[in-house]
């Protein structure tokens, strides 16, 4: 694919490549150095990302309710995220007497690394993935799902009714929503026949599932994205946090930096989600291609795939935080009720039309 | 009230869901509608809204006439005790003595600006002010006097 630019992520990370073999030689000093490399590069990327998400989600909230937002610290206030994060560095970290200690200290570790582990097989431009493993999706769902021991082990070890009422409704949440997730993922799989994410991506390079894969489709899209917004305890499903009803839930306890962590793991996990229903539904890093615009199709090559992929995960970030500004908390009944009795039956007949599809090649 | 079926729930709570999301990216897409005052950058221009309750003034005209007949009947209404009038005897010029004010103190400390004083008074000589900055470092200087010093009653009010 011809970029505008020179030099693209994957020739950067091919020269590097190159570069340490020449550096180093011993294949296996290359292939630590790599990782190092990776590791301090993705760590850098979530704390801008965090930044980013942090001043975005503000802005947007501020202007959908008719208000300004952040507009002292920084131009347009886009300081303010760094001023918070001063402010949250400098605070005590506090730790209730009666606390388990070592889970205490253990679970806002745990909740950064799952939300980290789940960015291995996302694949960010052409060629430019961390991991391309032929599990991609399974594995995603699955490590996104123990993000849930994290907020369980938070809420117990707090001891805290505030904190252990969240965390338990974070478990009951998450247990319902993950079926409809993976079953709307499953959609996708039997489409392409394949969990590796570079094979998904590739098979959205004449037309984007969303579009190639009619209504049913479509319901699962949108399924996903609701059953994730619930899976990321996000508004309207923040029952975990529920600020009038639980001061915080499971995060009432902590503060200072391992507040911010439990922060930093909300927004990555956004970002993954997005990130998935991007590839997955949107075509990942693929230009936005029409059948027979030649001119039209030729012009969206040349805007780089890294600006494709981020365009459109930051789109459905967009739409989660749109629902979150937008929509009042469920109740928990109401919660469980719609995962239920409506979300799963309707992925389940749904996922019998895709299969019916796939089998008969109905879409395009 | 029967339930509505199955399907039909979630048309209604798709559609009522869309009219939300339709509210809220409105006011995304139109940054004019924001209400926010930027209060200390905006001082010049600040324009208050005529029902506003700042605190309670007298208005004086020109020749440095009030309204007010001293009948205490805002003193009466007001539940805090916020207002307090000292009034005097003046001597009128064919010899009679009538009742005047000699100083209305008002307490603006003391106030909830709660305006019944203001639907008390007869005469309307006293309303709600739209000055709303009043901090001062000393509560003394709360106590505020409203008749200007040698202010008399308009002619004609009784």
């Amino acid at each position: 694919m011809k970029t505008i630019f020179l030099i693209s992520l994957s020739s950067l990370a091919r020269h590097i490549h190159i570069w340490l073999e020449e550096l180093i030689g011993n294949p296996n000093g290359v292939y630590i150095t790599e990782m190092t490399i990776v590791g301090i590069s993705l760590i850098v990327f979530l704390v801008v990302l965090c930044f980013f998400l942090g001043y975005a989600e503000r802005k947007v909230a501020a202007f959908m309710q008719i208000r300004l937002g952040p507009n002292r610290v920084g131009p347009q206030g886009s300081l303010q995220i760094v001023a918070d994060t001063v402010k949250l560095l400098f605070k005590e970290g506090l730790t209730p007497t009666a606390a388990d200690k070592f889970l205490f200290h253990l679970a806002p570790l745990i909740m950064v690394i799952t939300a980290m582990l789940a960015l291995a097989p996302i694949a960010f431009a052409k060629d430019f993935q961390i991991f391309d493993m032929s599990i991609g999706v399974l594995y995603v769902a699955s490590v996104s799902s123990m993000a849930v021991i994290g907020i369980l082990m938070a809420g117990w070890s707090s001891y805290n009714k505030y904190s252990l009422l969240g965390a338990m409704r974070s478990g009951a949440q998450i247990v319902s929503y993950e079926l409809s997730v993976g079953l709307s993922l499953i959609s996708i799989v039997i489409l392409t026949g394949s969990l590796k994410m570079s094979d998904i991506v590739m098979s959205q390079s004449d037309g984007w599932w969303l579009f190639k894969g009619h209504i049913p489709i479509l319901i699962s899209f949108v399924i996903f994205i609701i059953a994730s917004t619930a899976e990321i305890n996000r508004a309207p499903f923040d029952l975990t946090e529920a600020e009038s009803e639980l001061t915080g839930g499971f995060h009432t306890e902590y503060s200072g930096m391992k507040f911010a962590m439990f922060l930093l793991s909300e927004y990555i996990n956004l970002f993954i989600v997005s990130a998935i229903a991007a590839t997955l539904f949107l075509g990942g890093w693929m230009p936005l291609h029409f059948g027979h615009w030649e001119g039209f199709n030729h012009i969206m090559d040349y805007i780089p795939s890294s600006i494709w992929f981020l365009g459109k995960t930051f789109l459905i970030i967009f739409i989660i935080m749109w629902f979150r500004w937008t929509f009042p908390r469920l109740r928990v009944d109401q919660l469980l009720n719609l995962e239920w009795k409506y979300l799963l039956p309707i992925s389940m007949v749904n996922i019998l039309v895709v299969t019916l599809m796939a089998i008969m090649g109905w879409h395009f | 009230m029967k339930e509505p079926g199955y399907f039909k729930t979630i048309y209604l709570s798709v559609i009522s869901l869309l009219k939300g999301m339709k509210m809220t990216g409105y006011y995304f897409t139109h940054l004019k509608e924001i209400q926010t005052e930027q209060y200390p950058d905006n001082r010049a221009t600040l324009v208050m809204a005529d029902r506003f309750r700042g605190e309670v003034i007298m208005p004086h005209n020109d020749l440095n006439e009030h309204s007010c007949t001293g009948c205490q009947a805002c003193e009466i209404a007001c539940p805090n005790g916020t207002i307090k009038i000292i009034t005097k005897q003046e001597i009128l010029a064919d010899g009679k003595k009538k009742k005047a004010i000699d100083q209305f103190v008002y307490h603006l400390d003391l106030c909830t600006m709660c305006n019944l004083c203001i639907v008390a008074c007869p005469t309307d000589a006293i309303k709600m002010g739209h000055e709303f900055e009043h901090s001062v470092f000393d509560k003394s200087q709360l106590k505020k006097i409203l008749n200007v010093k040698g202010s008399k009653v308009k002619a004609g009010v009784e």
